[in-house]
């Protein structure tokens, strides 16, 4: 027993040298996406509240999207509702019996993070360019 | 011998003590929400920047308040589904779990108070 060498049994992984399967990374990024956007839900509660209110409340919900720390909350809104929506409609095709296996599973939740990042890219530039926001 | 069949035996025994229902809501608001959300999206993108008369605009509008109604109400409930699946997961203390998910209805509540109230301002 003595003599036998260290690591020769398999080790339960880590979760700081894990290597992330893409599957692992999409599934935790929903749940808390999901969350995020539940606190986002008082972003739009706000908005919503600030324009029934008249142009002072607006103008001061305004400017506050507009600065750069609530532009970058907008950016993580718009890139968590993108990423959601997307793994959503994957998660339908799997309660389908679509894409769950591994291969299909890890190439889809790659599609799923890149257009969601593209998403999110094109609404900010489309923004930048139409809108009101200034970097 | 038990008489009880093998469905009765497991019926509740989930986290959440329940059964199918809250799965198929789930899906439900899921389906819902995918044209509702491209609506939303498209809709705020095209308000970025907007002035206050441009929002109340497209809020006065009855197609523009109903489906924004509409999806503030599904993906309230989604929400307070997705939620409830975490706390259910991670909290394991009746105290804490009981108190969580009355705060996730409670916080669902008033969002969808609040934002219904103000569209309804907006129409009027």
């Amino acid at each position: 027993m003595a003599d036998q060498k260290p690591h020769s049994r398999p080790l339960s992984p880590h979760l700081q040298i894990y290597r992330w399967p893409v599957t692992m990374a999409t599934s935790i990024t929903h749940r808390a996406t999901g969350m995020a956007l539940s606190a986002g839900t008082l972003l739009l509660a706000w908005w919503l509240i600030a324009a029934a209110s008249g142009p002072e409340a607006f103008a001061t919900f305004q400017n506050l999207a507009a600065n750069p720390l609530g532009e970058l909350v907008l950016l993580g809104f718009v890139w968590s509702l993108a990423f959601h929506l997307l793994n959503g409609i994957r998660h339908l095709a799997w309660d389908l019996g679509y894409g769950f296996d591994v291969p299909t599973a890890n190439k889809t939740g790659i599609l799923v993070i890149t257009l969601s990042v593209l998403i999110a890219i094109a609404a900010f530039v489309f923004a930048y360019k139409h809108g009101g926001l200034h970097l | 011998m038990s008489l009880e069949t093998p469905l009765h035996k497991v019926q509740g025994m989930g986290a959440a003590h329940s059964g199918t229902q809250h799965f198929w809501r789930q899906r439900v608001t899921a389906v819902a929400l995918i044209p509702l959300s491209i609506w939303f999206a498209v809709s705020v993108l095209q308000l970025v920047g907007a002035q206050e008369v441009d929002v109340l605009t497209f809020f006065q509008h009855p197609l523009n308040a109903g489906l924004m109604g509409i999806f503030v109400v599904t993906l309230l409930i989604h929400m307070v589904l997705g939620l409830q699946m975490v706390i259910d997961d991670y909290v394991h203390t009746d105290g804490a779990k009981i108190a969580l998910l009355l705060l996730n209805r409670a916080f669902a509540w008033v969002v969808g108070a609040a934002c219904l109230l103000a569209l309804l301002k907006i129409a009027i």
